[in-house]
């Protein structure tokens, strides 16, 4: 039969729903784990090998330890799984480092009050985001200071030097990355700047940064930097290694703000001009909404980056969560064959909640701040 | 080059309003001239736009027509002459920019909404921002612009999520938010399917109606013939002819005026 070359459609073809998913678990087996023989067989030697890394592991981390409560003898046995009993015997340390035990309060009002703040300031349906954003930002800091620090109020005086512990850790990331935002911002903002002094002084603070190790910048800061000031002015040892860690990220944020600003379509700058607003208020209203929501795997990559990078400050004495771990194993008390094993597999998940919690927040925030332009 | 259509919209304009001023010199390029590095883009300008003209800037593409609107509004710098836009000479100062800029709307080829914002938002930013209104006033003056261009419904909804004649549409209204004694449009309707055309001229008639100073980069001729007072003709940087529509059209002087016409008009 000769194909027709003229059609005219006769009635309007209503939308219909889209057929349901076929088959069951047995088509979904078939579809995804078994659907060529190569298939089959590397499905196969994926259960093998789970067969065989599992059930030991799950063992050592569970099945065979020795819960919390437990005794240094049971950790010492043959075949006991890890010392959890450890790490619950020494987890104050593990968290406030050498806090003295009698101030433990403080510390923990500061803990309380950065869960009471941050949740809020995550959710974004959350009311009253900018009382809320001003006691995190403003009043937060100066109040944690003063807590930890002590010497007011008649609260005894803690130096920094007894500060430890995940806490220790928690002060460096957060600090770094409230800190590191508006400076990479601005950086990132004077290297795309058509002011040469700004520019070339903004270059060459980012690549300067970038090319040094972050080892060495916290060694620079807590053992060359000394050398120089005049004698008898000392700046505390934390404060250093904070403004290291921050001026550190500051530098690497910076360039993924840049990629972000790149990608922004030169028309968006543009049609902000065209309508009168000053380069502050394009910026702000138009061009950064756009280009950070573009990085914010970026972002977050370079947080997550500086959230593990923290345990670097160890190596100039600050007793942050892993070196107290670290310092922690060699606890004679609790000498058994699994003590530092299982120091470590604390310290690596209590790294991977947080790095895990900072991942999937990111995963979050870009499906909410996604208005369908994509195109 | 880029598609020419003969978009005409069937009804008759109201040309009641449509007045050109004598006196009141609205933009005055004079001797201007602009470079890219080495490339002379735009030789000799000079060009006066009385209050209340409709101008039309033909010619094929990378004539500098663009460019030419561009620097009107300073989002290009030009290297020798003047630009005097409402008394305001453009010179490096900021201030002055920014003052030209209030008062000079213009709509882009690719639309250019702000694609995180509700179109509301995109709407009253400005106002709010430049000129200081609050934002009740800004919002209600959004919303009457919004209708005007027939689209109030739109008003939460995102960028991405309307056609592209819409978002057109919903820029002209951007720019008339900030009550702009001129408009220029780079080649509005070119990015647009062609059934969407109609709508956004429809939009710009009705605006050439009520006596807004406008130029307009398009391809558009029906446009021109039914609303333009002036055509301007321009290729390799140089203004080559202008005329009246009725006798751009009819009757061509310059040779390349004569042989982009014999291609486009058919």
């Amino acid at each position: 039969m000769a194909t027709d070359t003229v059609f005219v459609r006769t009635h309007f073809e209503e939308p219909r729903p889209a057929p349901g998913r076929i088959g069951g678990v047995s088509h979904w087996l078939r579809r995804n784990l078994f659907a060529t023989p190569g298939d089959a067989v590397l499905t196969i030697l994926g259960i093998l090998f789970l067969l065989w890394v599992v059930p030991p592991l799950f063992n050592y981390v569970i099945g065979h330890a020795v819960p919390p409560g437990g005794t240094v003898e049971q950790c010492r046995a043959e075949g006991a799984g890890a010392c959890w009993a450890y790490i619950a015997a020494r987890f104050s340390f593990f968290i406030y480092g050498f806090y003295p035990p009698a101030e433990y309060w403080r510390p923990n009002l500061v803990f309380f009050m950065l869960a009471v703040l941050i949740t809020p300031l995550l959710i974004p349906r959350a009311p009253f985001k900018r009382l809320n954003a001003i006691l995190f930002f403003v009043v937060f800091p100066v109040v944690s200071f003063y807590l930890l620090n002590g010497g007011v109020f008649g609260m005894p005086r803690v130096p920094t030097e007894q500060w430890g512990g995940l806490m220790v850790t928690l002060i460096i990331s957060l600090v770094g990355i409230i800190c590191s935002i508006p400076i990479g911002i601005l950086l990132a903002l004077g290297r795309q700047s058509k002011l040469p002094i700004i520019k070339t002084l903004c270059v060459m603070f980012i690549e300067l940064w970038r090319a040094v190790p972050l080892i060495t910048v916290l060694f620079m800061a807590s053992i060359m930097l000394p050398l120089f000031m005049p004698s008898g002015t000392t700046i505390d040892k934390l404060l250093r290694a904070l403004v290291g860690v921050t001026l550190f990220a500051s530098a690497y944020l910076a360039e993924v703000v840049r990629g972000g600003l790149q990608a922004l379509p030169r028309g968006q700058y543009e049609a902000a001009a065209a309508l009168g607003l000053s380069y502050w208020k394009r910026t702000y209203f138009i061009i950064l909404p756009q280009a950070l929501r573009h990085v914010i795997p970026g972002i977050v990559n370079t947080f997550i980056a500086l959230f593990k990078d923290t345990s670097l400050v160890s190596i100039v004495g600050i007793f942050d969560l892993l070196n107290t771990v670290q310092s922690a194993s060699s606890d004679v008390n609790w000498i058994s064959p699994t003590q530092t094993i299982t120091g470590y597999l604390f310290a690596g998940m209590v790294f991977w909640i947080f790095c895990f919690g900072m991942s999937r927040y990111s995963l979050f925030m870009e499906r909410r701040l996604d208005t369908g332009h994509k195109r | 080059m880029s598609q020419v259509s003969e978009t005409t919209v069937d009804r008759a304009i109201d040309t009641s309003q449509m007045q050109v001023s004598d006196t009141d010199v609205a933009i005055d390029v004079i001797d201007m001239h602009k470079w890219y590095g080495d490339f002379h883009v735009l030789r000799d300008i000079n060009l006066r736009v009385m209050r209340g003209e409709r101008i039309v800037i033909a010619g094929p593409s990378g004539s500098g027509k663009s460019t030419l609107i561009r620097c009107i509004n300073r989002l290009e710098e030009h290297q020798q002459g003047q630009i005097i836009v409402n008394g305001t000479e453009l010179t490096a100062d900021l201030k002055r920019i920014d003052e030209v800029r209030r008062e000079v709307g213009m709509v882009f080829q690719h639309f250019n909404l702000f694609p995180h914002l509700t179109i509301l938002e995109n709407l009253t930013l400005a106002p709010i921002w430049v000129r200081g209104i609050p934002r009740a006033e800004a919002e209600a003056t959004a919303m009457h612009y919004l209708e005007r261009v027939k689209i109030p419904e739109q008003a939460a909804k995102y960028p991405g999520q309307l056609s592209g004649g819409q978002q057109q549409r919903v820029a002209i209204a951007r720019s008339l938010c900030m009550q702009p004694k001129i408009m220029l449009f780079d080649e509005p309707t070119s990015a647009l399917d062609p059934e969407m055309v109609k709508e956004v001229l429809d939009v710009m008639i009705s605006l050439a109606e009520e006596g807004m100073t406008m130029i307009c980069v398009t391809h558009e001729m029906g446009f021109a013939r039914q609303v333009a007072n002036r055509v301007i003709f321009m290729d390799q940087g140089q203004i080559i002819e202008q005329n009246e529509p009725e006798a751009f059209f009819s009757n061509p002087q310059h040779e390349r005026t004569k042989l982009f016409l014999s291609q486009i008009l058919h």
